[in-house]
């Protein structure tokens, strides 16, 4: 399940004195079963890439391919003023839940979504609006709670509410998984939960890209993370990209990236301190194991 | 998409009318309403718009972006005017006489007072808002409403509702379009359909929208608590309000329009 987003362009309020480039001219090419890592300084387009993705937005300009079918064509009905067909308004119905079926976006701070009054009800939503049979609903909210880690049995029945605020952010998101996109979004997964609630989170869309190949995209402001699980990171400012490349490769880049607001893991910055004391260490440590096993061998010496 | 809904749409230009103490202004565009409604020959209208005229000139709101705000209501106006040519009955001969409907002169001549009048009350009452900004508007209204907490009347806290509501209005907005656009990345659908089934896509956005807006109003409850917010009694002001020469100078105006009206 390959990405291709081509010359896309998103103007917000175009042609009125408020007018913003979100986004200016991304070429991206996101290839089957990438791990992604997003990053990027408040307000530098990483919202609006993602939620384009979705087909939420429109864009101003360009399209967005994902494995042969333009998400971008058709999402609008063209001239507001004229009569539109139901024809064409089941068209675009159509061709939206086809955009979402493959790919799956989950918001920050999911778990104020949620709404119904069971677990089970609530993980349905999604699947149901896809016009699945009941039994098939069954089985991926199963599945789906089943990967995030929540007990099917014992917790289906019981209300959203009265969970905690890490196990509700896993509803939400096993809500998004039930669709089983091809593509899944997240924005910061991970934000305001415990250092606990944090790893599992994190652990469990490790291994869902893993073995089911899914394709994930994940934007964060944790360099840690990032250096820890991504496998290709994306940096992004003012609305265009600007390091594309492994994380070790983008993390080379310490004084770029304190220009854009951003920082290096906090290894990266031990290891310049160390290099500069006159140890000769490889640049591309970032995670703090490597930095143990390369240390270690030092100390054994 | 929720973004473009304005309320008390405040605009902010430097200006005397702008300068001046909400308190006045509220009370003078009560006047002004009074007098719309004294006011019973049709050339003394005159008066009025070439009054709500200069206090438009002075502050230097552009004047289309008030008669923007005519829009909405111009189905209203058109109404009125409608049925008072139509239902107002005359005492000498019908204008045009059709079957059942019948158009006398008082009818016609009723039709435009009405559309007059309700044109300058909506302009009158823009003026107001445009030119005060929401915090000013309650602190004002606050005031006038001191003197009937003899009686029991809250004015503090009326106040202070209708500020804490004015500043959630652009915050729930926002969150409505983020809930609104979570629940469309997991194919809800709030656009086709009957109206029963529009009634009930609302749900997901309903449920979700209320909890949220239960827990800021814990969370700011406790905010204002740890404050030590404890409502009005012996609680200082961080801007007074203060009776200028500027007010002075639009009381006098204010009191020549009023004896213009009664004597017109």
């Amino acid at each position: 399940m390959s990405i291709n987003i081509v010359n896309l362009t998103h103007i917000y309020d175009k042609n009125t004195p408020n007018e913003t480039v979100a986004i200016d001219n991304i070429n991206l090419e996101i290839n089957t079963g990438e791990f992604i890592g997003l990053i990027g300084h408040t307000g530098s387009g990483k919202s609006t890439l993602i939620q384009q993705m979705n087909g939420l937005l429109k864009p101003t300009d360009g399209e967005i391919v994902v494995s042969g079918y333009n998400i971008t064509d058709g999402l609008e009905i063209k001239s507001k003023r004229k009569k539109v067909t139901k024809q064409e308004i089941k068209e675009r119905k159509r061709r939206l839940l086809e955009v979402r079926k493959r790919v799956g976006l989950v918001f920050q701070y999911p778990e104020y979504q949620l709404f119904e009054e069971t677990i089970e009800k609530d993980i349905a939503f999604g699947p149901i609006n896809l016009g699945l049979d009941n039994e098939t609903v069954r089985i991926r909210v199963k599945s789906a709670m089943e990967t995030v880690g929540l007990d099917y049995e014992t917790l289906k029945d019981r209300s959203p509410f009265d969970l905690s605020g890490g196990q509700k952010r896993r509803v939400a998101i096993a809500g998004v998984l039930a669709m089983k996109p091809e593509v899944l979004i997240l924005d910061e997964p991970t934000a305001g939960l415990d250092p606990k609630g944090r790893d599992e989170i994190l652990f469990q869309i490790k291994q869902l890209h893993e073995k089911e190949k899914m394709t994930v995209i994940i934007v964060s402001h944790s360099m840690e993370d990032m250096a820890k699980i991504s496998e290709r990171l994306i940096v992004m400012n003012k609305g265009a990209v600007v390091l594309d490349g492994h994380p070790k490769m983008v993390f080379q880049h310490i004084d770029l990236l304190e220009e854009i607001g951003l920082a290096v893991p906090q290894i990266s910055y031990l290891i310049r301190a160390l290099n500069q004391k006159g140890f000769n260490l490889s640049n591309d440590i970032i995670t703090a194991s490597e930095a143990k096993e390369a240390l270690s061998k030092i100390l054994i010496k | 998409m929720l973004r473009d809904i304005t309320i008390g749409q405040y605009y902010s230009v430097p200006s005397s009318i702008h300068k001046m103490d909400p308190r006045f202004k509220i009370m003078g565009s009560i006047l002004y309403l009074v007098s719309l409604f004294l006011i019973n020959q049709i050339f003394a209208y005159a008066a009025v718009i070439l009054f709500i005229g200069l206090v438009i000139k002075l502050s230097k709101v552009p004047l289309n972006f008030i008669l923007k705000g005519l829009k909405p209501v111009f189905m209203l106006i058109l109404f009125a005017f409608v049925i008072n040519i139509f239902f107002t009955p005359g005492e000498g001969d019908a204008l045009i006489k059709a079957g059942f409907v019948k158009i006398y002169p008082e009818g016609i001549e009723r039709a435009f007072f009405m559309a007059i009048r309700l044109v300058l009350l909506i302009v009158g009452t823009s003026v107001l808002t445009l030119t005060t900004s929401p915090i000013e508007l309650t602190d004002g209204i606050e005031y006038l409403l001191s003197p009937f907490k003899k009686i029991g009347m809250p004015a503090h806290e009326l106040a202070m509702m209708m500020t804490i509501a004015l500043r959630f209005i652009p915050t729930l907005l926002e969150e409505t379009d983020k809930i609104m656009k979570a629940q469309m990345a997991r194919g809800a659908d709030f656009e086709s359909g009957n109206l029963m089934n529009r009634a009930k896509a609302l749900i997901p956005l309903l449920v979700p929208l209320f909890i949220s807006a239960f827990r800021r109003a814990d969370e700011l409850a406790m905010a204002m608590e740890a404050r030590c917010y404890k409502g009005g009694e012996g609680r200082t002001r961080m801007k007074v309000l203060k009776f200028t020469r500027l007010d002075l100078v639009g009381c006098l105006v204010m009191i020549v329009y009023l004896a213009t009206c009664i004597v017109l």
